[in-house]
């Protein structure tokens, strides 16, 4: 492919701010499931129904006969995730219950169990991302990144021209971000990211005193923590269609581009703009 | 395609070993503990900012739909507490001590005599569940009116009947503090009433404190004594509770 100028993507303030909330992304994802694995079910509605059933989600162990299993509840439904989920590594056989993991060692920080330093390293990294998220607001409004980003009618219009490009591995590399890309991130920057600090902020009794508004906005106590847990599986899911992208865009120019903000564009007539 | 597998072995290999990145961060001498005590700082003073003194939300009697989850201990065993409960709680005396002007010693029938508030109010414990009940008691706001804290007072320390720790070294008492701005606001209760009955033993009779702002660990159950006092320095290990001690927030509004 002939070679175009080499152009400058990304300010530095993008790329302090993506590695800030990238490195704090994942020490909140891996202690959050710490943090789960104390009391590793979801409800629905303000509290947690132990004299009756509000549950959409569980992870346990339980006796199947006679022999321990780890067994994983969505909706009601019962699927035996033993190895992964509920009993898995160094979970000894024959244990109580209580004894059990939910999410395995190797997805929790700390590894062993400890809901006290996996709270403060949660709340550390809290701080990282809303730093790094009010400090891309910041200056991508005064630098103009804002405008660039938000997607325009015009984008929307090319939307299924660049989904189609997208499905048939066809990227194109241009100084701009595609209307898919655009979309994305918003989405990321202004739905799942927002919403990721306010449901956890919902989670805490000191902030409902003040704003009990936004409990109720959330439908309760027990449904932020659920919809807390939602939004951090849609990250994921992001996550791996993002590295899947950046690797089948051609991960060195992406990574130079994010981590020195300088990118290889396409030669001229190679992007459709 | 080489570099890409090897970005892919080398993000895996990052991911996999992230787990065990912080293990060593739970050790008391851990350079990581100035870091999470600052950040834990910096929490708590944006919450008591943000919150001044806002009330907790309360709910309404639809909302209790189950009894109160105990948790912690549920059965002290302690003689002193052993011979109180036999006697039907009748010879309990809440002593408030410390930096105080007029040091008190309070019978359950002196704090039943004070006005009292009830309040119906969602219990959020540390490891994440919620339960809605509804509590009534004294006030500790009007109990420290008695008792005229000093100008020098700044915590409330609660000293439990309850063993919560048996090792070599002997037991340790259940103990835990708040400040002087939670022990003030309204909601701030010594509960002896749950649910319309009087405070069972499981949930901390006869006598349990009531933070609705804060987690369940900072509720003090089976209350023997309280302290004023203008250090937690000198409590425990001196991190100002149980719990705290033991890693966990000393405020713990989150
Ligand atoms: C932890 C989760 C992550 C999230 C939520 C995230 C989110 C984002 C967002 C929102 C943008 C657009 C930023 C802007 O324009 O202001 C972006 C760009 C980018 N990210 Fe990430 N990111 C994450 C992790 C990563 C990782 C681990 C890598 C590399 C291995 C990476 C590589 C990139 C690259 C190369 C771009 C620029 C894409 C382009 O110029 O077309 N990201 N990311």
């Amino acid at each position: 492919m002939p070679k175009g100028p080499l152009v400058r993507r990304h300010s530095l303030a993008t790329r302090l701010t993506h590695w800030g909330w990238a490195i704090s992304l994942f020490f909140l994802l891996l202690s959050g499931l710490q943090i789960f694995n104390a009391f590793p079910s979801l409800h629905i509605g303000q509290e947690s129904g132990f004299d009756y059933d509000n549950a959409v989600f569980s992870i346990g162990a339980e006796q199947v006969q006679g022999e321990w299993r780890g067994i994983t509840r969505v909706f009601g439904q019962s699927f035996d995730t033993t190895g992964y989920l509920g009993l898995s590594g160094e979970s000894i056989p024959g244990l109580k219950p209580g004894e059990f993991r939910a999410f395995p060692a190797a997805l929790t920080v700390p590894s062993y169990q400890s809901l006290a330093l996996g709270r403060s390293v949660h709340f550390l990294f809290a701080w990282g991302l809303v730093i790094s998220l009010a400090a891309w607001l910041i200056f991508s409004a005064l630098n103009g990144h804002l405008r660039h980003l938000w997607p325009s009618l015009s984008d929307l219009r090319r939307l299924p021209a660049d989904l189609w490009d997208h499905l048939r591995f066809r990227f194109h590399h241009s100084v701009k971000y595609g209307p898919l890309q655009k979309l994305t991130y918003a989405l990321v920057l202004f739905v799942a990211l927002p919403g990721m600090i306010l449901t956890g902020l919902c989670l805490s009794p000191g902030f409902n005193a003040a704003a009990p508004w936004l409990l109720d906005l959330f439908g309760g106590r027990q449904t932020a923590r659920t919809l807390h847990f939602l939004i951090m599986l849609g990250l994921v899911v992001f996550f791996i269609i993002h590295i899947a992208m950046i690797l089948l865009a051609g991960p060195i120019n992406e990574l130079r581009s994010i981590v020195t903000g300088w990118y290889r564009t396409d030669a001229k007539g190679e992007h459709h703009e | 395609m080489n570099d890409r597998r090897k970005f892919l072995l080398g993000a895996t290999a990052f991911a996999l070993s992230g787990c065990e990145i912080l293990d060593g961060a739970g050790k008391p001498d851990s350079l990581f503990r100035p870091v999470f005590g600052a950040s834990e700082g910096l929490t708590h003073l944006a919450q008591r900012g943000l919150i001044g003194d806002a009330l907790a939300p309360e709910y309404t009697e639809a909302d209790i739909r189950q009894g109160q989850r105990p948790n912690g201990s549920t059965n002290p065993e302690t003689a002193e507490y052993l011979a109180l409960r036999d006697g039907g709680f009748r010879d309990y005396r809440l002593r408030v001590t410390g930096l105080v002007d007029r040091p008190l010693s309070l019978s359950l029938a002196d704090l039943r005599q004070m006005p009292d508030r009830t309040q119906i109010t969602r219990h959020d414990c540390v490891e994440g569940w919620s339960c809605i009940a509804k509590w009534r008691g004294t006030p500790l706001g009007l109990v420290l009116e008695q008792a005229m804290p000093r100008l020098a007072a700044r915590y409330a320390v609660f000293h439990c009947f309850d063993v919560a720790e048996r090792s070599l070294s002997g037991e340790v008492a259940y103990y835990e503090s708040i400040d002087l701005m939670d022990a003030w606001h309204p909601q701030t209760l010594l509960a002896w009433e749950m649910n319309n009955k009087a405070l069972p033993i499981a949930n901390g009779a006869p006598l349990r404190l009531r933070l609705e702002r804060q987690l369940g660990y900072k509720m003090a159950k089976y209350i023997h004594s309280i302290e004023l006092t203008d250090t937690l320095g000198l409590l425990g290990q001196g991190q100002g509770s149980y719990w705290a001690d033991r890693g966990y927030q000393w405020y713990a509004g989150i």
